[in-house]
């Protein structure tokens, strides 16, 4: 479920046959306080062609234009609705002013209101182990019609918590705004590979050992498992490498706060974890459970 | 003749990681060529809600991007269904000059690849 809709106005600078070009300071400033606002702009000369997709069915084209009369356009198909403004003389608050007015009440994320933060899945790496689907409690992971891990629910991750990207025995889990590597999307190097204990220390948040409940899925060894780790000691375990975590800045403390209760953890990790067993079950070459 | 490259900038305007002398460079130096492209506010932020024109991008023949992680850009563009093509050019300003990322973007379109730009198809 993708919560976050609203697309950014397409705008377009056009210097392009019938225009006069920006003066280049003003094109640099229009183009940065548009980028800023959260924008996507395209900027059209009559040396080149550029992609200009638009696909919300509104494109606003600002330009210089002779006069000071920006020209009326029709999309040929029909299926764009494109306004014009002349912007001569206009700074760069005056323009964005502008856009916004053309925009209407048309919904748009902002910068510095929400931040992107969730998990890229490097394909190239992930060898669909299922270990960040049982891992997380929040439902941000899910499987495709094909069987494959994917990223379903971004808006569920918690921001600036990168904790699963530590539980993917490839480094597969990117999130390109956390500030370091390889979390950010940088080479994956041999050292990044020695984080066993703490891959360990993280499965121990789900109340017990995924690793080997998930390796023989059988009612055998999930009942075995329900005996041998007591929910008292599970969230003991818990609560001290979620301390580790926080303690090491790895996880802000806000996401700490933000748990849900040790019941509701539980039975989250209960529906993660049996999720990821299925989707594991019917991998092509997966063994029946006993 | 190749087709010339589609040239993306993305500002990286939602959390601020590339940094800014670097990118206000590089946007800089776009708008004083004579030459046509397109920009993002942020790349990130349109994967985040599956948006088309990411789509219509990756569909629009040769790309160049200046944006971040060339492993970031290809896994986001992928995530929102609109994988990137092949030979795509990712030119990543978290880690590279300014000055590197323009002479790659704007270099003609036969000019040969130099490293450590990478390419999609290689990442
Ligand atoms: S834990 Fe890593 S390798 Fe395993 S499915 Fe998730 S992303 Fe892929
Ligand atoms: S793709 Fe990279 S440069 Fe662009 S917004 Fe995301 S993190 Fe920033």
């Amino acid at each position: 479920m993708i919560t976050h809709t609203a697309r950014p106005l397409k705008v377009v600078l056009y210097e392009g046959n019938g225009a006069l070009p920006l003066p280049p300071e003003a094109r640099l400033k229009v183009m940065t306080a548009l980028l800023d606002k959260g924008y996507a702009v395209s900027r059209v000369t009559p040396t080149s062609v550029t992609a200009t997709p638009s696909d919300d069915h509104t494109l606003l084209l600002l330009g210089t234009f002779p006069q000071r009369q920006a020209p009326a356009l029709e999309d040929v198909t029909g299926r764009i609705q494109i306004e014009t403004r002349d912007i001569t003389d206009l700074d760069p608050e005056t323009v964005v002013a502008l856009v916004d007015k053309t925009r209407g009440d048309k919904p748009m994320n902002e910068p510095g209101k929400w931040k992107p933060w969730f998990p890229v899945i490097d394909y190239s790496r992930c060898t669909n182990c299922m270990q960040c689907l049982s891992f997380c409690l929040f439902d941000v992971y899910g499987v495709s019609e094909e069987n494959k891990i994917q990223v379903q629910n971004n808006d569920n991750c918690k921001t600036n918590c990168p904790a699963c990207s530590r539980v993917c025995p490839e480094v597969a889990i990117m999130f390109p705004k956390y500030q370091a590597g390889p979390i950010n999307g940088d080479d994956v190097s041999a050292a990044d590979h020695g984080r066993e204990k703490m891959k360990v220390d993280i499965s121990s948040l789900l109340g017990g050992d995924i690793y080997s409940a998930l390796k023989d899925r059988s009612a055998a060894a999930k009942s075995r498992f329900s005996k041998e780790r007591s929910p008292d000691k599970a969230l003991d375990e818990r609560k001290k490498c979620l301390t580790k975590l926080v303690s090491d800045g790895f996880i802000p403390m806000d996401v700490l706060a933000s748990l849900p209760s040790p019941d509701e953890i539980l039975r989250k990790a209960e529906v993660a974890k049996a999720r990821a067993a299925a989707a594991l079950a019917a991998q092509p070459g997966a063994q029946p459970a006993s | 003749m190749p087709e010339a490259p589609v040239l993306l900038y993305c500002r990286c305007a939602y959390a601020q990681v590339v940094p800014s002398g670097v990118k206000n460079a590089v946007l800089a130096q776009l708008c004083e060529s004579g030459t046509s492209f397109e920009t993002v506010s942020d790349l990130c932020e349109m994967a985040a809600h599956r948006d088309p024109r990411l789509q219509q991008l990756a569909q629009c023949g040769r790309l160049r991007i200046a944006a971040c992680y060339p492993r970031a850009v290809t896994g986001l563009f992928h995530q929102a269904g609109a994988p990137l093509p092949e030979g795509t050019e990712i030119l990543n300003m978290r880690s590279q000059t300014a000055e590197d990322i323009t002479q790659q973007m704007l270099r003609p379109a036969d000019a040969p690849l130099p490293a450590p730009a990478v390419a999609a198809a290689e990442a």
